[in-house]
């Protein structure tokens, strides 16, 4: 009986959650602020940027300027968190998310209430091997989540994505498909391909086929997947930054230790801003050149005027 | 009681080998089982192997093929179930047949030295075993393990994973089932004839444990010729009327000391007494001396005209790669007799026995395919593992410097340059930028590659969404030259930057 009512309310949720994700309109409205949220929104920030810190101090940071992760998980959602761990890499190589902000990331979602955690990514390198190395199922564990494997073909279901302009359909993670919210977690690196990845490019790790991706245009498929079923905030990893060699780096010499986090639920605003900041970095790439920024824009995923939105910038 | 400890060493070392094929978890990544064995230890000249185990033949007799091949052990359990079945089961005596036990094995090195390695290993007992194990028995571990899997992750746990099931090579596949079937026919109703007339182990050892210090011996005063030992002897080797054992063929499976009822028979060194019966097999044992050494002078006669006429060069277009450590197809041909750990231990599954890539004589020795995945770059477990040295052992860093292949561009069918937009997926995939993003018409990026950096890993081809990179094995393998370290366009001097 239990499992029965369970499954109900899973489809529920399941079917809630998809009409949400299929108005543009909601979309636009959750990620800019509105003239009744203006009250409220001129002490939360819309963009948290944070500099010269430790992973777990500068994402407290962001998230006090943004509201408190109160303001994006209520009591007893069921959570995922999709990290970058698609290299074979150790965490001072920075291929991967760092492992101690998925761990504080974590912490303040418990205290949040959240009733189940999940952390899996689709790994590029032998999943097991990536899991292992980057620190990630480790921290994971640790921290009370559980960790999910997205290796396997039947971990991931087909899904109409109306909303997009080349990508009309994909095979996304369940995890991601049956989850009431997901935090985008993605750390910042350079890209042969896209030139930069970081929220959106981070994407590809919730879909099965990524060859579609590349074969099809590979900026247009990453802002069309944005639009499947947004996270409710992303959370930019910058505390050693991949500059050259993207996105798996040669060696250490590919490294910067950059110590900076960006945060926000508009997810072309925290990319603009960690692109803004990544050109500095590397200043053979040009910001214009990244064409998935405007194509998320474009599709109203947000927006990359920075002057239009609070953004708090901090330096601990 | 020395049936009872066989059968429970053997079970234990069956359970442990197999497990050292299907073990898709990493738990047992040195086997050391498989290091032990003949065939591959033959092949890759590992002379301490080797020494022990004729030493351990001279001493005990062929107990080899009773615990430690797994073939000889999987064909004692066909044995035991035919006698599940028929009760009456009866086994009897029949001589040597010398002739072809030594012309199987003379073929077999004819075949070897002309680079038709495939024959060995098709016969070779411990690779057919293997072959059977990561073939047939691995994808039935992976299913139980997988449906595991799928009910706990409805109980939301995930501590067991799945793993995909998939059919590596149609080739090794027919080859298992082909090799089950006859192995599971010979044994069902013939015991061991097959150790005894086909298996090249089973002559080479019946050579050394003629002279074995332990043998079985029927005590001539408490022997009333009832005949229970020969029927029980799955070998054929007892000739219970004039009291003669062919310790050639003898496996020291000790079936016959239950059986004998007068407890006529022992397990014991040599006694004085026995001369006369010493006498008896010495004088066979100079006949097959005399055939091995025709043999080999047939061989030595044959080799050179044979090396001519090896089969030369690879019929597809492609130059297939050999796996990192087997630094060249010419060591991997003549060391590799398919026994598929290499195969069944690739974490990637990019390691598959090869069809003809290599030529006949390489038909099942493991090939690098990128359909499934690609090598990692830090893994070196192939070489670890392989029992007959056809992939050396190589540490991580010798691996880095290891160039099986080279990556080769085609950038007529590139995406980038057909349909003007971004990719750069090969460039992602490679660890050691032999392929990377250069700048291409607008602000796109095009691959550009540096072949001397390459590690054959196929990622690029790998990930390739049309193919338009992809391997070339190298027949000899070279060294992969190490990436220069350029920082010139980073910088340390930056803010928030918006």
């Amino acid at each position: 009986m239990d499992r029965r009512e369970f499954l109900k309310t899973l489809a529920a949720a399941g079917a809630l959650v998809t009409v949400k994700s299929n108005g543009m309109m909601d979309v636009m409205a959750s990620t800019l602020p509105s003239d009744s949220q203006a009250t409220a929104a001129d002490s939360n920030a819309d963009l948290a940027a944070v500099m010269n810190g430790e992973p777990a101090a500068m994402l407290e940071a962001a998230m006090k300027e943004l509201g408190g992760i109160g303001r994006f998980i209520k009591k007893g959602d069921k959570i995922v968190i999709k990290p970058n761990i698609g290299w074979d890499r150790t965490p001072e190589l920075a291929g991967n998310t760092n492992p101690d902000l998925l761990a504080a990331l974590i912490k303040m979602c418990q205290d949040a209430g959240a009733a189940e955690i999940k952390v899996f990514d689709h790994t590029c390198d032998n999943w097991s091997r990536c899991y292992d190395h980057s620190g990630i199922e480790a921290a994971v564990k640790k921290a009370g989540a559980t960790m999910v494997y997205a290796h396997e073909q039947s971990s991931y279901e087909r899904v109409d994505i109306p909303n997009a302009k080349t990508l009309k359909s994909a095979q996304v993670h369940k995890a991601i498909i049956e989850c009431d919210k997901w935090i985008n977690v993605p750390v910042l690196k350079n890209h042969g391909g896209a030139l930069m990845t970081c929220a959106m490019k981070n994407h590809m790790g919730i879909v099965w086929d990524r060859r579609a991706f590349h074969s099809r245009g590979l900026h247009q498929c990453i802002a069309d997947i944005c639009t499947y079923k947004p996270a409710v905030l992303h959370i930019v990893d910058a505390y050693r930054t991949v500059a050259t060699n993207g996105p798996q780096g040669r060696s250490a010499s590919d490294v910067v230790l950059t110590k900076a986090l960006f945060a926000s639920p508009d997810i072309v605003a925290v990319d603009t801003a960690a692109g803004k900041f990544f050109t500095q970095i590397n200043k053979n790439i040009k910001f214009e050149d990244i064409e998935h920024i405007p194509d998320g824009q474009k599709l109203g995923l947000g927006t990359m005027d920075l002057e239009s939105i609070n953004v708090k910038r901090v330096r601990l | 009681m020395l049936r009872k400890i066989r059968t429970a060493v053997a079970i234990a070392v069956i359970a442990i080998l197999t497990f050292g094929f299907i073990d898709f978890a990493g738990v047992l990544d040195n086997p050391l089982l498989q290091k032990i064995q003949f065939g591959p230890a033959l092949l890759s000249l590992s002379a301490v192997t080797l020494v022990c185990l004729i030493a351990a033949t001279l001493i005990f007799g062929r107990l080899y093929c009773s615990v430690i091949c797994p073939l000889g052990i999987f064909q004692d359990f066909f044995n035991w179930l035919s006698r599940k079945f028929d009760k009456k089961k009866k086994f009897g005596y029949k001589p040597e047949q010398p002739w072809l036990r030594w012309g199987v094995l003379t073929v077999l090195v004819i075949a070897w030295l002309c680079g038709f390695t495939f024959l060995v290993g098709l016969v070779e007992p411990y690779s057919a075993y293997g072959r059977m194990a990561d073939e047939l028995f691995r994808p039935v571990y992976l299913f139980g393990n997988n449906l595991l899997a799928a009910i706990c992750e409805k109980f939301g746990n995930y501590s067991f994973f799945k793993v995909a099931i998939s059919l590596k090579s149609i080739t090794a596949f027919v080859v298992a089932i082909l090799t089950l079937l006859v192995i599971g026919h010979f044994s069902y109703h013939y015991g061991r004839t097959w150790c005894n007339t086909i298996c090249p182990i089973g002559t080479l050892l019946g050579f050394f444990s003629r002279f074995s210090l332990f043998k079985m011996r029927i005590d001539a005063n408490k022997c009333n010729h009832c005949l229970a030992c020969q029927r029980k002897c799955k070998a054929y080797c007892i000739d219970s009327v004039s009291q003669k054992i062919d310790y050639s063929r003898c496996v020291d499976c000790f079936d016959c000391i239950d059986a004998c009822r007068q407890k006529a028979i022992s397990y014991s060194p040599i006694k004085s007494k026995d001369i006369s019966r010493f006498q008896a097999s010495a004088d066979s044992v100079d006949e097959s001396k005399r055939q091995f050494l025709k043999s080999t002078l047939v061989i030595a006669a044959l080799a050179p005209a044979a090396l001519e006429a090896k089969v030369t060069g690879v019929k597809d277009t492609r130059v297939p790669m050999s796996p990192p450590g087997s630094v060249s197809h010419k060591n991997l041909l003549n060391h590799c007799t398919a026994c598929h750990l290499c195969v069944s231990k690739c974490p990637s599954h990019v390691l598959k026995p090869a069809g003809m890539e290599y030529g006949l004589g390489g038909i099942m020795q493991p090939v690098m395919k990128f359909d499934d995945g690609y090598c990692n770059y830090d893994c070196n477990l192939c070489s670890q593992v392989c029992p007959a040295g056809a992939i050396k052992p190589l540490t991580v860093e010798q691996k880095h410097s290891t160039q099986p292949g080279r990556v080769v561009f085609n950038k007529n069918i590139c995406v980038v340059n057909v349909n003007r937009t971004s990719c750069g997926a090969c460039a992602e995939h490679c660890p050691v930028q032999a392929i990377h993003m250069v700048p291409f018409e607008g602000g796109l990026t095009i691959p550009e590659t540096t072949p001397d950096l390459c590690v054959g890993c196929g990622g690029c081809e790998f990930i390739c969404p049309v193919k338009a990179v992809h391997i070339e094995g190298n027949p000899i393998h070279l060294e992969a030259k190490a990436p220069e370290q350029d920082t010139g366009i980073q910088t340390t001097d930056f803010d928030f930057g918006f």
